[in-house]
């Protein structure tokens, strides 16, 4: 039976993350589900942008491509549709996923391209010192909104759910088993699946806005978590500041490879 | 195995036949004028051949799927122009570095900025030598006919897969657009190169995606190879593909990427020569000046004049040595280009002979005219 550990690499540990991040328990999430898929790992290929989650790659024993900044989900459209056999991960931030990228993760939705975004959300750019993100909620502390952030928060399921992706779920670190099985699910899903991990970033976002040290800002991620059903009797006001966490999207819609593969079989000419 | 047929097409088609003539089975592009023909005929006839049309939101991701589908197996070409060139040099950037296999169809247009999109020019020789930051080299290729534009394709594949480099096809409008006779024919498979895999006796412990020993890349397993893994990364790395951003490496990473094309110029460099042999006065040029240049010889030939051209094809690596025999064997040349001296300039840097340069430049969309290169010369 396959640990997590032979999906992993160990020569580059201890991991580059800072003390209390939540992205080491993403990383084994993923490991943990590539071991009980049972998959070899020469059919599976990790795309990774840039960004605290981009270095994920370093510490996974797989085909990958560590590619620029926003650019993970087209990187991973072309090997997605170069070779459909293949089970395609792509791991980036809010900065990566949504915010550089965001044209990307739309289009992609929308393409419904046969791979799994996993998108851990901290609510800033962490790799370069916390400055604001797409993900930052109105009148956060940043290092480039020192005076309060004035934008609203993209809601990235939303808008992936939007955008027509067929598989759309939200996960905290504080709760890696629901993690795994929702990151398991994407991965099983035929067509666009995306998880956005909600992870603590103690060393920028939470010393910027005073929410304590990492284990009392996973409380409070755990504290604010509710479910889908829970979601539905709320106003949008007694949402703001809630996570709603679960499997929100999962149907059916040919990908594109299938759309398009139906084409090269009516035309192609014998060679 | 295909027929060899005639077809009276023009440029940008051509380079489609091209392309799949060498194997290429993918393409992802966001239309631009004027290189659209390039991606409606590869949405028309890939699929016939087995391969994949998408059509991307635009040239930055355009750029990042062609690399993706090419690691994972299928040889991958996109078009654009100008200002879709621009976007693309973010990952043309992540292709050198990465070391994967692309070819890049830029049919020039008149710039800056949108500038004046259906009109031709030749303003992107600096672009694609420079337009993505970094010391790298690169290898760019100019066709001057319907013929270049698939023939040249084939070679253009052969390059990238050999070199394991992106290489950039820097067509321009005139010839993009210009309808001729062209032989499409399905060339022999000993004239396609593809790229190199691991000794089947490598263990996969030991295999290593980069190798900057010497100036030839590390053999490159598909993504989805049954015994190798397979690691691509923009980040300055190690022969693991692991980052590793040391000084040293970084020197090192950075040479290599510069020395895997210039010091393989020689193998990479092609020039054609039309009356060169005895020549006085001799005109050095590329891509649509080519045909006026020719015209150009043949009527100062005519006037008793010795004439000769020199057409460089590949623009990038520089035919530096064939230049530099050119310049110190004549007193003068003449260097017509629709841009304003980007080529003079390149030239000028092997001018260690007092050759005298002449330049006859036109940036206003309008092809240079034979005449105007005859006249060029005779008014110096």
């Amino acid at each position: 039976m396959a640990t997590y550990k032979d999906y992993m690499l160990f020569d580059k540990l201890p991991q580059t993350w800072c003390a209390g991040c939540g992205e080491g328990i993403a990383l084994q999430s993923i490991a943990a589900v590539l071991a009980s898929t049972g998959y070899d790992k020469h059919d599976i290929a990790l795309v990774s942008g840039i960004g605290c989650f981009g270095r994920v790659d370093d510490y996974l024993d797989l085909n990958c491509m560590h590619v620029t900044h926003g650019r993970a989900l087209p990187a991973a459209t072309g090997i997605a549709l170069a070779n459909p056999n293949l089970h395609v991960l792509v791991t980036m931030g809010d900065g990566d996923g949504v915010t550089i990228g965001g044209n990307h993760l739309i289009h992609c939705a929308r393409r419904n391209i046969n791979l799994t975004a996993i998108i851990a959300n901290n609510y800033n750019y962490g790799q370069t010192g916390g400055q604001y993100s797409a993900t930052t909620p109105t009148g956060s502390i940043t290092s480039t909104s020192p005076y309060g952030h004035v934008e609203p928060p993209m809601d990235i399921c939303k808008l992936a759910a939007a955008a027509g992706g067929t598989y759309v779920a939200r996960a905290t670190s504080y709760n890696p088993v629901q993690m795994r099985k929702l990151i398991k699910d994407g991965i099983y899903h035929k067509g666009f699946s995306l998880i956005e991990i909600m992870v603590a970033c103690p060393t920028h976002y939470g010393r910027y806005n005073k929410q304590g040290e990492a284990a009392r800002m996973m409380k409070l991620m755990n504290e604010q978590s509710i479910t889908p059903e829970e979601a539905s009797h709320m106003t949008e006001e007694e949402l703001s500041n809630k996570i709603v966490v679960g499997c929100l999207v999962n149907k059916e819609r040919d990908d594109y490879y299938t759309k398009y593969h139906k084409i090269i079989e009516e035309e192609r000419e014998e060679a | 195995m295909r027929k060899t047929v005639k077809k009276f097409i023009e440029g940008n088609v051509a380079m489609v036949e091209g392309a799949i003539a060498a194997g290429a089975r993918f393409y992802a592009g966001y239309p631009i004028s004027p290189s659209s023909e390039i991606a409606e005929t590869a949405s028309k006839e890939l699929p016939k051949h087995g391969g994949m049309y998408v059509q991307m939101e635009d040239e930055l991701s355009s750029m990042a799927t062609l690399l993706g589908a090419s690691l994972a197996g299928k040889k991958s070409f996109t078009a654009t122009s100008g200002p879709g060139f621009s976007l693309m040099q973010e990952n043309l950037g992540l292709g050198v570095m990465s070391e994967i296999p692309a070819v890049i169809y830029d049919v020039q247009r008149c710039g800056p900025s949108t500038g004046a999109a259906t009109k031709p020019a030749q303003g992107d020789l600096m672009q694609a030598r420079w337009g993505t930051h970094g010391d790298h080299g690169i290898i760019a290729l100019s066709p001057s006919s319907a013929q270049d534009c698939f023939d040249l394709s084939i070679t253009a594949f052969n390059l990238s897969e050999k070199y394991r480099t992106p290489v950039v096809f820097l067509a321009d409008e005139v010839i993009g657009h210009l309808r001729e006779t062209v032989v499409i024919r399905q060339p022999d498979p000993s004239e396609i190169i593809n790229r190199r895999q691991p000794d089947p006796d490598t263990k996969p412990e030991n295999f290593r995606p980069y190798d900057f020993s010497g100036n030839t890349p590390a053999p490159m397993p598909f993504i989805g190879d049954k015994k190798f893994l397979m690691r691509t990364t923009g980040s300055t790395h190690n022969e693991k593909g692991a980052f590793c951003p040391t000084p040293d490496n970084i020197n090192r990473v950075t040479n290599y990427l510069t020395n895997k094309i210039e010091k393989n110029a020689d193998a990479i460099v092609i020039t054609r020569e039309y009356h060169l042999e005895d020549a006085d006065e001799v005109i050095i040029t590329f891509g649509c000046c080519v045909r006026s240049a020719m015209t150009a010889v043949d009527r100062l030939r005519q006037k008793g004049i010795k004439a000769g051209l020199l057409q460089l094809v590949t623009i990038w690596p520089m035919a530096e040595k064939k230049i530099r025999s050119v310049l110190s064997s004549v007193h003068r040349v003449i260097i017509p280009e629709m841009n304003l001296g980007q080529l003079a300039n390149e030239i000028r840097k092997f001018n260690d002979y007092g050759c005298k340069i002449i330049q006859v430049n036109r940036n206003d969309g309008i092809l240079i005219t034979p005449q105007q290169i005859i006249d060029g010369l005779e008014a110096k």
